[in-house]
């Protein structure tokens, strides 16, 4: 008896897969056209607010959103990394925050300069973010849950570190610095380290060996493996990368408000991954563009203060954040729906000849 | 007939019969893997350990402030779990308790003669129409739960701002039998922590011994398989937020009813404490497994663990610390007991081979 | 089977009429039809992709049929969803077991249908009670209270066949569910089967096991390409009729492996061994020979292909490169020593299906192409065309998500991935699943083409004619233990299935 194929049972991988091909597409349109689509909606949110909404356009008012944006923007950059590589991190405003008070801390007690202080607290940072990280990759941990664990661990620390006390005796040159503006414009100097980092991060994620290797692994980490990417040591360097942004930003804080406190920076996480998927990052992973999250920052940004300009109530501001963030989830998703059930129906009109 | 899934001798014979070279697990996993009397244990220890140092802890004002404490973060936790089992996850609890918080105190002003029982419904169904709209926009958009409550988490409290407009509502503006139901004991226990036990009870109840509640584990655990094998995810998944959304509102009512002075402020930041009490209780992040039981356990150790800390003299600011700390020990401990019994079972078939 | 065994005259219980799916641009199913009788087990037979497992997931509700006609009883039946086909009583056992690992074997069985007491609650002991008497009648041993998780895939596919049995289904679809089974648990899912088809029931059986397929049906249909071919009497076929039907053309033309001359040993594995898996696995593999791994599903080879290749860790042995040792638990420093393996499972290990053509031919070989780890001035566009050139990818463009390629395309992308590092070691599993015939013969040519320029190629294969047609010397692994080696001359179907199965190590 002759046997054509004889004991395995071989799945047959095609066709599953040429079924998720045209959804995939429609998703694709969709997002290709979305870094495009948020920069869009910024130009005419600056130019609707610049005409309509007073005191916008003035250079004090420019100053003061920029400065505002600082620290959302520095965190969104390796939050872009970590989720296109489909981990989040939700620990970053408690991270800032226990760098600040410690900061203030360090300050109060060691009698070390301040600027071996700034290093320390970026050092510090790294650590903490290599905290998350060997639980994530170290001991398999799904990062959400560990980085609400250290939300809540590196907040309650920072308390410990400093109670409910504020140190703010910060040296003034150092205070005035941290808000001070590029000379002769309305942009304040802190802005050039910001687009010195985010052109760093844009280059690994778009043009380094690394950066294809995290979009391989957001996308499918068994098969990045496969490849030889070092899936989880390259996880664990963005988390201590994650962490070391936080403590510059925990430094900033600190300088701008000249204040260390526990609170510093409190529910910034949200906002953070607001402004990350906003800019069209996949919260699967593998998706994504460092110019949709810069473009992200600032229209939540912009939003944000021309309607308070406008007078409304900071607190209510919220729903604009949160109403951003499902629209940008829901809308890419109706698109492809809408293409998909409307290409669905045209088949149908005219069926294909068995 | 034995309530217990574990213990009825006819399937104790048939895992003897069927036993006979399976190595069974050591006594302390076991007793691990049992997680809510593992809580039970630390919980009990903490008692202890706190009363030894001060006998008052254990007095019964101090136990009632704890049982009525932890009565709402209790009913949370309970939704929590229902969605969490299902490999979803709700950050607008929060939210919605400070929404329905706040409506029901405008309730009250607008129309003081109102009975509470209404109140207390309405505020229910407020609840319900939140986890409604999340549960729809989850069906809508295919994105992870974890985005779209993110969302509601901002919009919802907005809402309550825009709406509370910087006013406050103080306990006088609200009846009496309403702020009664708030801090009222039956036979020394406070009716909050009392209607907590009920929802814990039936949500517990029902996800281990109704169908309903076995396909939640079942979405959680493999959701493909569960498609195929003819679950209604989508609809499951809807009626979960929806659920967890109802007891987000009456958690509202019932914070209103306790602390009478709102504003919109109220329970910002309780997500967090929320879904900390749930995966302390054992309720795996990834879905599949965990209990409504464990979730209120975890609930109240998380808030024992604040009262003993202020009676301990410890500094209270350390409770946050405490709090992830135990987040990251409780999923850690998950992870090796998951590790360990993955390798128990095989190490068990590749003996049977 | 006699000819006229019970059913044969009976009206047909299910009946698919010009049955047309599509995914996308391509057609799975193109007017198919196929009348299942009761009383009868009919089998399913065609190559990979011609379309069995989508007539398997029309059947069981997972998908709806563009066009075409569903009858149960002489009535039109429309399934909307797996739900519906449990209500019509189509049970489906498929190739990859569904379960839940959180749950215990007994809720896996009667999820949705848990036996009931008063209030409408679960009767956890009688649930528990009928899922041991269902594995009774199976006549196996499985701890009705233990999690799914952790069972073996032969334990995991009696699960199934428990489920299928426990709601006493008309029609049981059964997806090659065999290929995991020993003999004894074969023999006995067929007499479930059989007493099934007593009492009425049709039986769908798919399978690559002509014995198999003999043993058990009564009737045969033929499927290529998504369309049908035939359907007769088992009794009036043979198994090499059924063979020329399903390739439609002749079968050895596909296998043209060369002599090429013998090189150094490149390869060579000494005592590996994985607690669970595999033990003692030692074998060499010379620049220019094409070794082949045997053996059943689950006997260990493509774990010790990732355990060689550094993808999973070993307890035991070394893996020396051309006389080097090869650290352990390293993909890149493998693919640095010159070592490449394209996997078994494309979609899951081999391809990043979201993204373009391009950056999947180049993710291997991407720090060789990048300046001080810059990847710039279209470096990968240029490399990802020589490649995609040379394996005559078909696609529209390179930025294209691999998603949109057929499956040999995307089985040659996967080559070009590999190929780009320019290895001197393969090792490819199952390098022809799911592949259409044409590119079966196109990779096999190409296989031979680089044994002749010097690779030293290992490939794992289910399919016998391939391991046959293809290798200079056969390795058989059975239960996690290397028990034949067998020369090209020795080996033959028979040789290799004794020895696959466990009684060649005898003999």
């Amino acid at each position: 008896m002759a046997h054509d194929s004889l004991y395995a049972a071989p799945p047959s991988a095609g066709t599953d897969t040429e079924q998720t091909a045209g959804r995939l597409t429609g998703l694709r349109a969709a997002f290709g056209s979305w870094d495009a689509a948020v920069v869009a909606a910024l130009v005419l949110a600056v130019l609707v607010a610049g005409v309509s909404v007073q005191n916008f356009a003035t250079g004090r008012n420019v100053q003061f959103l920029l400065l505002d944006l600082v620290p959302l923007a520095l965190l969104a950059l390796p939050m872009t990394l970590i989720v296109v590589t489909g981990e989040i991190d939700l620990s970053v405003a408690s991270t800032v925050g226990l760098c600040s008070t410690l900061m203030g801390q360090l300050w109060l007690s060691s009698g070390l300069s301040l600027e071996l202080i700034c290093v320390l607290v970026v050092l510090l940072g790294g650590v903490l973010g290599a905290v998350n990280g060997l639980f994530v990759t170290g001991f398999g941990l799904p990062s959400l849950a560990v980085t609400i664990g250290t939300l809540a661990l590196y907040r309650g620390l920072s308390f410990v570190v400093l109670g409910d006390q504020a140190v703010a005796d910060f040296p003034a040159s150092w205070t005035a610095a941290a808000v001070r503006n590029i000379p002769g414009t309305p942009i304040p100097a802190a802005v050039l380290p910001v687009l010195l980092l985010a052109l760093v991060f844009g280059v690994v994620l778009h043009a380094t060996t690394t950066g294809r290797a995290l979009y391989a692994m957001g996308n499918n980490d068994q098969a990045a493996t496969f490849a030889g990417v070092s899936v989880a040591r390259t996880k664990f360097w963005l988390f201590v990368a994650s962490g070391a942004v936080c403590g510059l930003v925990g430094v900033f804080w600190t300088l701008r408000y000249a204040s260390a406190r526990g609170d510093n920076a409190t529910g910034l996480e949200l906002t953070v991954v607001t402004a990350v998927l906003l800019g069209g990052v996949s919260i699967f992973g593998g998706r994504g563009a460092l110019l949709g999250v810069v473009a992200g920052v600032l229209l939540l940004g912009v939003l944000r203060n021309a309607l308070q300009l406008a007078d409304v109530d900071a607190n209510a501001l919220t729903i604009v954040t949160g109403a951003l963030l499902i629209a940008s989830v829901v809308l890419p998703n109706a698109v492809a729906d809408l293409r998909a059930r409307l290409h669905r129906r045209r088949q149908r009109a005219n069926p294909v000849a068995p | 007939m034995s309530l217990t899934d574990t213990g009825t001798p006819d399937d104790l014979a048939g895992r003897r019969s069927s036993g006979d070279d399976r190595r069974r697990p050591g006594f302390t996993e076991r007793l691990l893997a049992v997680r809510e009397l593992s809580l039970l244990l630390a919980l009990g220890a903490l008692v202890l350990v706190t009363t030894l140092r001060n006998d008052r802890f254990l007095s019964g004002q101090s136990v009632k402030d704890l049982l009525l404490g932890c009565a709402i973060l209790v009913i949370l936790a309970v939704g929590q779990t229902l969605v969490i089992v299902t490999r979803n996850v709700d950050l607008s609890v929060g939210s919605i308790l400070g929404l329905v918080a706040f409506c029901t105190g405008s309730l009250f002003l607008a129309a003081p003669g109102l009975p509470w029982p209404v109140a207390l419904l309405l505020g229910v169904a407020l609840g319900a129409l939140c986890g409604a709209v999340n549960g729809g926009l989850i069906a809508v958009a295919k994105v992870p739960a974890l985005v779209i409550t993110l969302g509601t988490l901002y919009a919802f409290r907005g809402i309550d701002y825009y709406w509370a407009a910087g006013r406050q509502i103080n306990a006088a503006d609200m009846p009496r039998s309403f702020l009664r139901l708030g801090n009222q004991t039956v036979l020394g226990v406070p009716v909050l922590f009392l209607i907590a036990v009920v929802v814990v009870a039936v949500v517990g109840y029902y996800l281990r011994a109704y169908r309903g509640g076995r396909e939640l584990y079942a979405i959680g655990s493999e959701p493909a398989a569960a498609r195929l094998s003819g679950i209604p995810v989508g609809r499951r998944v809807f009626a979960v937020f929806v659920a967890s959304g109802a007891l987000a509102g009456l958690a509202g009512v019932l914070y209103a009813a306790r602390f009478g002075t709102l504003d919109a402020a109220a329970g910002t930041g309780l997500e967090l404490q929320v879904v900390a009490a749930a995966v302390v209780g054992g309720v795996a992040i990834f879905g599949g497994s965990g209990s409504a039981y464990g979730a209120a356990l975890g609930a109240v150790l998380l808030t024992t663990i604040g009262s003993s800390l202020a009676v301990l003299r410890i500094d209270p600011f350390w409770q946050q610390a405490v709090v992830g700390a135990l987040i990251l020990a409780a999923i850690g401990l998950d992870r090796l007991l998951a590790l360990r019994t993955a390798a128990r079972l095989r190490g068990r078939s590749a003996r049977g081979a | 089977m006699s000819p006229d065994s019970p059913g044969a005259d009976r009206a047909p219980l299910l009946v698919l009429e010009g049955v047309t799916k599509s995914f996308g641009a391509v057609a799975a199913l193109r007017g198919v039809h196929l009348a299942l009788h009761p009383g009868e087990a009919h089998a399913l037979v065609g190559e990979n992709g011609a379309g069995k497992s989508t007539l398997v997931k029309i059947l069981a509700g997972a998908h709806a049929p563009d066009a075409g006609r569903l009858a149960l009883d002489g009535r039109p039946l429309e399934l909307r969803g797996p739900a519906d086909a449990r209500a019509a009583g189509i049970a489906v056992i498929y190739q990859e077991p569904t379960l839940f690992p959180d749950l215990s074997v007994a809720e896996n069985i009667f999820m949705g249908r848990q036996p009931l007491r008063g209030l409408r609650r679960i009767d956890t002991a009688a649930m528990n009670r009928d899922a041991a008497r269902l594995f009774a009648r199976l006549g196996v041993r499985i701890d009705p209270t233990r999690p799914a998780r952790g069972l073996s895939i032969a334990d995991q596919q009696l699960v199934e066949i428990a489920k299928a049995l426990s709601f006493d289904a008309r029609i049981l679809v059964m997806d090659e569910p065999t290929a995991a089974l020993s003999g004894v648990e074969v023999e006995r899912l067929f007499g479930v089967a059989r007493s099934l088809c007593e009492r009425g029931a049709a039986v769908l059986f798919i399978s690559h096991r002509f014995d198999e397929v003999f043993d058990l049906c009564q009737r045969i249909t033929v499927l290529r390409d998504g369309a049908w071919v035939s359907t007769d009497r088992t009794s009036d076929l043979t198994v090499d009729a059924v063979v020329r039907r399903m390739v439609g053309r002749d079968v050895s033309s596909l296998y043209p492996k060369q002599d090429a001359p013998l090189r150094d040993t490149l390869l060579e594995v000494r005592g590996l061994g994985r607690a669970g898996v595999f033990s003692d696995v030692s074998f060499t593999v010379r620049g220019g020979e094409i070794v082949a791994l045997a053996g059943l599903v689950g006997a260990g080879r493509s774990e010790v292909a990732r355990a060689v290749f550094g993808v999973d860790r070993y307890d035991a042995g070394e893996v020396r490169v051309a006389g080097e040792p090869l650290p352990a638990g390293s993909p890149r420093r493998a693919i640095a020593a010159g070592l490449a393996l394209v996997p078994e499972d494309r979609r899951q290990q081999g391809l990043v299906m979201e993204l373009s053509v391009e950056r999947n031919a180049t993710l291997a070989r991407r720090r060789a192409l990048s300046r001080l780890g810059l990847l710039v001035g279209g470096a990968e566009r240029v490399e990802a065309q020589r490649w995609t050139r040379r394996l005559q990818v078909k696609t529209s463009r390179l930025s294209a998500a691999v998603a949109t390629l057929s499956g040999g395309n995307q089985q040659k992308v996967v080559l070009a991935k590999w190929l780009a590092t320019e290895p001197r070691i393969l090792i490819i599993d199952e390098p022809t699943r799911g592949i259409d015939v044409g590119t079966k013969a196109e990779v096999h040519r190409l296989l031979s083409q680089l044994a002749n320029e010097g690779l030293a190629i290992l490939m794992i294969s289910s399919e016998l004619p391939e391991v046959l047609g293809m290798a200079d010397r056969v390795l058989v692994m059975h239960e996690g233990r290397m028990v034949r080696e067998l020369s090209r001359a020795e080996a033959d179907e028979t040789s290799v299935m004794f020895a696959a199965t466990g009684q060649g190590a005898a003999a």
